[in-house]
Parts: C-alpha cells; structure tokens; sequence
C-alpha cells in the first residue's frame, strides 16, 4: 500500500487525473457518436506534430534560464526559413530540408542575441522571455508586410505585396513528414510513420546533447550555477548555448508543426504558441529548473490527448462549438496549476 | 548591602542545539559596577549564552535552556527580547541597527519618542501625537553626555563615521532609565584605535555610574585593559572566571584556544620538502565578509601548510581568491608558472583543487547524485569520463566510468549512502563533506586547498577526512593548503601555521609553538610580542 502511495505521488496526481480523464474520454467517445481509431489518429498526428516545440524548452530549463517563453524566437526564424524556401520555389522534400537549413542561421543568431538579453536579466528570465517574444512576433508583423516576398502562392493578391495571413502549403511540402511511410489501417485511422520517427530523432539529438560534456555542464549551470563556476565552467556561455539551442529546435519545431497543419501562420500567430508547449512540458511533470525526455513525451501525449478529445466529446454532447474555450481553458490551468507546484520534479 | 545580590548571575546555563552541546553547565555572576569581559574562540558559545540572556526566540525555537538566569537575584525568563529590555538589559550588537535617514537623536529616542497632545491626539488616539523635537534633542544630548564624548545630536547616520555610529547606538541603549546591565559584541571591532581608547574610556564612566557591562571582545589588550573581571569560554565551557588585575593577554590567550593536542596525532618525524610550490606575493581578494588586504606566503612541495584565524579575519579569502571565485588581485605562482586571477578554470588547468567551506552553495550539486558530483568537475577540466563516439566526431558521458569512479570514493572515503544514484542533498553534512573531498581527488590536483574541511561534521567523520588528507600528502605527493577555524586540527596536521588577522599574515609558526603564541597572532597582536 505504502509502495503504491510513493508511486502514486511520485509520478503526480495531475498526471494521473489527466491519464484517467483521457481514457474516460476515449471509453465516452463511442456513445457520442465520435470515431476511437479516428480519434486516435488525430492524437498521434497531433503528438508528432507539436512535440519538438516541447523539446526545445528542455535546454533552458536544463541550464536554469527557466521555462522558454520567448519561444517565438524560435519560431520567427522557422517562418523565416519557411517562407524563404516557398520565395525559391523549393518544392517537396528539397523545400522542408531547404525551409529547415534556410532557418537554422536565422536561429542561430536570434537565439545569441536573445541569450545575450537573458544572461542580463537572470532571475526575471520567464517574464522578460514572454516580452521578448510578444515583441518578435509584432516587429515581425511589420516585416512581413514589408519584405520583398514576391512569389504569388504567399502575398496578398490584390497589392502584389507583403506576405498574406495564411499561407497554404498545398502543392509545396503539406504533410510531407505525416505521410511518410505511413501506415493507413481502416478508413480513419492513419498512423503517421515519418513524423514520429522525426520526433524521436529530434529527442535522440536532444538525449544524446543533454549527455554530452557541454549538456552536462548546462545541467550542473541550472542545478547550482556556483558549483559550475568552481568546476570552472562559465555559467553564462552555457545559458547561451540553451538558448540558442532552444531557439534552434523552436525554428525545426515550427516547421514539423507547419507540414503537418498544411499551413503557414504569419503575423498574430506565433504570438501565443509557447503557452500550450509549456503547459505540456508542465504536464508531463517538468519543473522549472529539471526537465528530462519523458516529461516532455508524457506531457505531449496527454496534453494533445485532452486538446483533441475534450472538444469532440464535449462538442458532441453540447452540440455546440466550445473547442477554443476549453483549450484555452486547459492550457492557461495546467500553467497556472504547474507553476505554484514548480518546485517538485515527477519521475 | 546592595552590593550582596549580584545584579545578573547565571547558574547552570545549558544549551544544545539539535543534539550539539554548545553551552554545558556555565556559571558566573555580575556585580552592579562591574565590567566584565567574555572572550572565546568563534563558537566557543558567546552568542548562544548572549541570546539566552536576551530572550531572542530561537533559542526557546531550538528547545529552550536549561539552567537560571537571575537579575537582582530573582530568577528571570524572558519570552522576547522586550521583556530583556523591560528587564533594563540592553544590547548593543556587532553590526548597526541603526536607521541611516535619521539624525542621532531620532536614533536614540527611536520607538521612546517624547510626544506632544494635540487636538487630534483626543479624536484619533495616541497615535496622532506630534513630536515634541527640543525635548527629544535635550534627552539624546543628556545620553551622549554620561557617555562622554562629542556627538552632535542632528548630524544623519549615514554621514557619521563608524565610530559615531557605534556610539549612537550605545546612547540608544543607556537612554532607557532603566537600564542596569549592557552587553556589547565586538564594539571595537569597527573602529580604529583612537576610537576604541574613547569607547572605552566611555564605558568605565557607565561602570562608575553603576551599569553592570558585559563586553564581548577579540581584542585581548582592550579586555584586560578595561574589564574588571575576565570570564573565557571554550567549546561551551567556563574554563576560567578570574579578576582581571594583574592578568597578561598571553594567559587569556592560552586559555581560550586551550586543549593540549594528543601526541600521537602528530607524527613529524624527519619530514623533508621540495622546493616552493605555490607563492603568492601581495594577494588581495574582495571576498564579502573575509576581506584578504595584502598576503604574501610560500608552500614548500610535499608541504601541509595550515592558515588559522579568527571568523571574518580573511583566512577564507584566501583559497577562494586564488581558486578565482571571488574578484582578487596580486602575483600567484604555482611551480614557478604565473595563475591568472579571477578564473576558475585557469586554477584548476594548472592542477589545483578547492574543496570549499561553503559545502552546500559551492560544493555540491545538491539535486544531482553522488557520481556526477564526484566526476562533474574532472569531467569539464581534464575531459575525463566522457568516451568518444564516431571517431571522436562528439562524446558523451562515460556514465560507468562515472559509477565505477564514485564507488571507488564510496568506499574509500566511507560515505554512508544508499548508492551512487543518490542525491547529495540526502547525505548527512560529514558525508557531504567527503563527496567534496572525492570531487577533489578526482582531479588529481597537485596542489589542493581544503577550506574548513571538518567544520560542521561530526568526530568520527572528522578523523577520516583529516587521515585521508594526511595520507594524500604523505602517499600521493599532494600539496595541501588548509584553512580552519579549529587550531588544533591545524596543529595537530599541518606543517607550518600561518595566523591571518585583518587581511593580513599576522605570522607563520610551527605546530609545536606555545598555544598562547597561536592565541596572541589570532588576537592581534604584532608576531614580534608572540615570539618574545
């Protein structure tokens, strides 16, 4: 009984709440009139799909620099990256590698100049990320109306300039990770093969960075930043690395998010997107200064899982749209709930 | 006869702390008139039996005391330190409690304010009075004049110099009318000389006028020269309660550091040195609260070289200055070969360890288990276990290295754990002690500063980490540098003992000169008088 106690608390009643509540709604889909295996399909696609926009936050919480609401960053420079390859016409495979390889110079030096910010600003990193962030996207609303973008499939069509707000991805690289190799059972449900083997490398990357020197002396950097320095590591260039780290996964996540979708997003879309990612790393029993790859698989799972299935069940009983409601709802709770119980990492 | 009651007396007084006796069985009386003089190693239990007469809260927190405490002969317990004040005990403490925006006259009457009616006193309640300003100014002026010195009641606290503010705070005290008894901690600790003559001299008239004076100092020549009585504290006990007429500071010295240290401790027998190991010339290193001004030593390979001193002399300032932890400046060579300040990693790449006094800030990484403790740091210096891949295209952690490497230390360092997964914020302060320890073995150093390595630990973990650090200088060739507030343990292992005291080597003796030579150096006095 004892055992199952420390069991229990040990891997966090929210989690197991949450675990109950998607099985409930999986167990309730059926009487409403919603598809199991569809269902199903559209957790998996969605897990792949978000899943390396929680990875990124991994290094920073790792290296102490707190939970990466600047995100964004990231993000702008995968919209850069993607939008440059569409402006090539770069098409298919070419076009999501030459989008991720397009962006990685842009994450690169945002991530620097973004780190640079943070190392001054220790202790008030989370706050400061989420301004520097919401600060990215609008100066990046302006840039890009003003670019030269000139390719027709991406800018309005009535000025012959500036980027549109939704650009579709049709006929360029839609689903081009989602489809590959994958295996159809049925009519609804599709297991998506390339986009979750995408996933599980972006995590051995990032398993295997956490295990190397630099990824050890980040972690040393969030535990006791006083220990690293008498080990004579520089506590500030490891907090760069996160960053810039961070900001790279958050430009490929953007990407794998974008495929999958079929759609890029500009302006106003970015703005919010760190907040379901840390609710998810939350969820998956995170804190804020320890972060390992389950938390970030667990997380996503079950935060994708609720996000797909409360709304159809929901829907389905209401018989009315309350899909954004309770998304927003569960996002913003699981944050709020998380980070007054930060200080307890779950295995 | 009033002078029959003694106007405090402590019978019996008994305290410990979670298990640890830092007060056994300690009785002394005070008479009205009299100064007595309390001195004691740091934590020889000055401040605990301070608290207890003061009431502060943690002492009935930590279980309360045992024994009396009697004021004019009726046994007294105070719940607060208000009701030690109402008791007429003032306090005047080490560092100012003083408000820096207000003059001294605001000080002093500070929460003893003289106050005016006025209309809105009537409707509102006292708390509308307003300040009756002359006659705070005449009272304040009356306070500063029994202490007999030159203090002008509207100069601010922030512009007067330190020895000013001491004194404010003392008139803040001997304001109260009732006040019978004052207890000072390290009055002159901040002052110069000239200043410290006048506080002095201020207190013999507070004597003379019948105020029973409790002062708690360091300096060995301003206790015998001012005190009437000398009572010395060591590790908790009154070893010595005597008149002061006629007593020689090298007397006091001797028995505040006390304790003969066995002799088989110490086996010395023809031991022979290379040449300078380290040198350091003119070392300064702003380190908070351990300030080093100018130090100039020499280490002799195969050396153990001990560096004693009272708390906040600067002693500590000195490894964690050369260690680049804390901004330093000054010339520190190690073979001969130039040590950048102010970076860790360049004293680490030239083969020095740092086993720090600040076990759980600096030390350990509390939330990460024993083995990344232990091999984190050999790891980033000397790229040791870490196991390449791809032909070295990158490398991760040899994690079986890493076990094999902590469980070497485990056992040899005997470090009581459930394993080497786990945490070391789950191991006792001795166990955590030897992780430390075995994070510095590992690198292999050359030369390795331990930093207060027994403080805090219990005996038997005590013996340990001092035998291993004994057998890594006699087997393993390491050159050690220790810092500790426990002379005897410097005696009882080192080879040469320098005494630091205000940021200075006040001097350098061998482990077998008198105690009192030891206790003179850490009280101040110049190396030429010890010697004598």
């Amino acid at each position: 009984m004892n055992k199952l106690k420390t069991a229990v608390a040990d891997f966090g009643w929210p989690r197991i709440i949450i675990f109950f509540f998607v099985v409930a709604l999986f167990v309730a889909a059926p009487f409403v009139g919603v598809r199991v295996d569809g269902a199903l399909s559209d957790v998996l696609a969605r897990f792949g799909q978000n899943g390396i926009l929680v990875l990124a936050l991994v290094p920073m919480v790792q290296a102490g620099a707190g939970l990466n609401f600047g995100l964004p960053v990231g993000i702008i420079a995968g919209l850069l990256g993607g939008t440059l390859s569409m402006q090539f016409g770069w098409t298919g495979w070419v076009g999501f590698l030459g989008a991720v390889g397009v962006s990685l110079p842009f994450a690169v030096l945002f991530g620097w100049a973004y780190g640079l910010l943070l190392n001054k600003v220790k202790g008030e990193e989370m706050t400061i990320a989420m301004y520097v962030g919401f600060s990215m996207v609008t100066f990046f609303a302006i840039l890009w109306l003003l670019l030269p973008y000139s390719s027709p499939n991406m800018v309005w069509g009535y000025s012959g300039s500036g980027l549109r707000t939704t650009i579709t991805l049709d006929g360029y690289w839609t689903k081009i990770l989602n489809d590959f190799l994958a295996v159809r059972l049925g009519r609804f449900f599709v297991f998506p093969t390339g986009l979750l083997a995408f996933f599980g490398a972006a995590t051995g990357v990032m398993w295997l960075f956490l295990k190397s020197k630099t990824g050890t002396a980040m972690t040393a950097v969030g535990s006791n930043p006083d220990f690293a320095r008498a080990g004579g590591v520089s506590s500030d260039r490891m907090r760069l690395v996160s960053v810039v780290v961070s900001t790279v996964f958050g430009a490929v996540g953007i990407l794998v998010y974008q495929q999958s979708y079929g759609f890029i997003q500009l302006y106003q879309a970015p703005l919010y997107m760190a907040f379901p990612a840390v609710a998810a790393i939350l969820l998956g029993g995170a804190s804020v200064n320890k972060a390992s790859m389950v938390n970030v698989l667990v997380g996503t799972f079950l935060f994708q899982a609720i996000l797909t299935m409360t709304p159809n069940v929901i829907n389905s009983v209401l018989q009315t749209d309350m899909s954004e409601v309770i998304r927003i709802v569960i996002s913003n709770g699981m944050i709020i709930y998380a980070l007054t119980r930060k200080t307890k990492v779950s295995k | 006869m009033p002078d029959d009651t003694p106007l405090l007396s402590l019978e019996g007084i008994t305290k410990d702390f979670y298990g640890t006796t830092v007060l056994r069985d300690v009785s002394f009386a005070l008479r009205r008139g009299e100064i007595l003089g309390l001195v004691g190693e740091n934590g020889a239990g000055k401040t605990t039996l301070m608290r207890i007469l003061f009431g502060m809260p943690v002492i009935a927190e930590t279980g309360g005391f045992g024994g009396t405490v009697r004021i004019d002969g009726r046994p007294a317990s105070f719940r607060n330190p208000f009701d030690a004040l109402d008791a007429g005990i003032g306090m005047v403490h080490q560092e100012f409690s003083l408000i820096p925006g207000f003059t001294t006259t605001e000080n002093i009457m500070l929460n003893r304010e003289q106050s005016r009616r006025n209309v809105a006193v009537d409707l509102f309640g006292p708390r509308m009075a307003t300040l009756d300003r002359p006659a705070m100014t005449a009272r304040a002026s009356k306070a500063i004049e029994r202490l007999g010195v030159e203090l002008h009641p509207d100069t601010l606290v922030s512009e007067m110099p330190v020895g000013h503010k001491q004194f404010t705070e003392i008139a803040r005290e001997i304001d109260r009318e009732n006040v019978k008894l004052l207890v000072l901690d390290e009055p002159t600790a901040v002052l110069a000389e000239s200043e410290a003559e006048i506080l002095l001299a201020s207190l013999r008239r507070l004597a003379a006028q019948g105020i029973g004076i409790i002062f708690i100092s360091h300096r060995l020549h301003e206790v015998t020269a001012v005190a009437d009585r000398v009572v010395v504290l060591r590790d908790g006990q009154l070893v010595k309660d005597t008149s002061a007429k006629g007593v020689e500071v090298r007397e006091i010295a001797a028995w505040m550091v006390g304790r003969e240290v066995d002799a088989n401790a110490r086996v010395r027998s023809d031991r022979s040195f290379g040449g300078p190991a380290l040198e350091v010339e003119h070392l300064w290193v702003d380190m908070p609260g351990e300030t080093v001004r100018d130090v100039s030593f020499s280490v002799r390979e195969g050396e153990i070289f001990g560096i004693g001193g009272l708390a906040g002399q600067g002693k500590l300032g000195i490894p964690n200055g050369i260690m680049g932890l804390f901004a330093a400046g000054g010339e520190v060579r190690l073979h001969g070969k130039h040590v950048a300040l102010d970076a860790p990693r360049a004293a680490l790449d030239a083969g020095m360890a740092f086993v720090s006094e600040d076990r759980r800030g600096v030390g350990l990484l509390l939330d990460e288990s024993l083995d990344w403790n232990i091999a984190f740091t050999a790891m980033q210096v000397k790229g040791a276990y870490l196991r390449r891949w791809l032909g070295g295209l990158f490398s991760l952690r040899d994690e079986k290295a890493m076990r094999a490497l902590a469980e070497q230390y485990i056992e040899m360092l005997e470090i009581k754990c459930t394993g080497h997964r786990q945490k070391a914020k789950e191991l006792s302060g001795g166990n955590q002690q030897k992780v430390c320890l075995a994070k510095a073995f590992a690198l292999e150093p050359n030369l390795l500063f331990v930093s207060e390595p027994t403080r805090g630990i219990d005996v038997g973990a005590k013996k340990l980490v001092l035998d291993k650090l004994r057998h890594y200088n006699r087997d393993e060739g390491t050159t050690i540098v220790m810092v500790s507030s426990e002379l005897e343990e410097l005696r009882a292992i080192c080879d040469r003992v320098a005494i630091v005291d205000e940021g200075r080597i006040a001097g350098i003796l061998p482990p077998e000169a008198p105690l009192a030579d030891f206790g003179l150096l850490m009280a101040g006095e110049r190396a030429a008088e010890a010697s004598a």
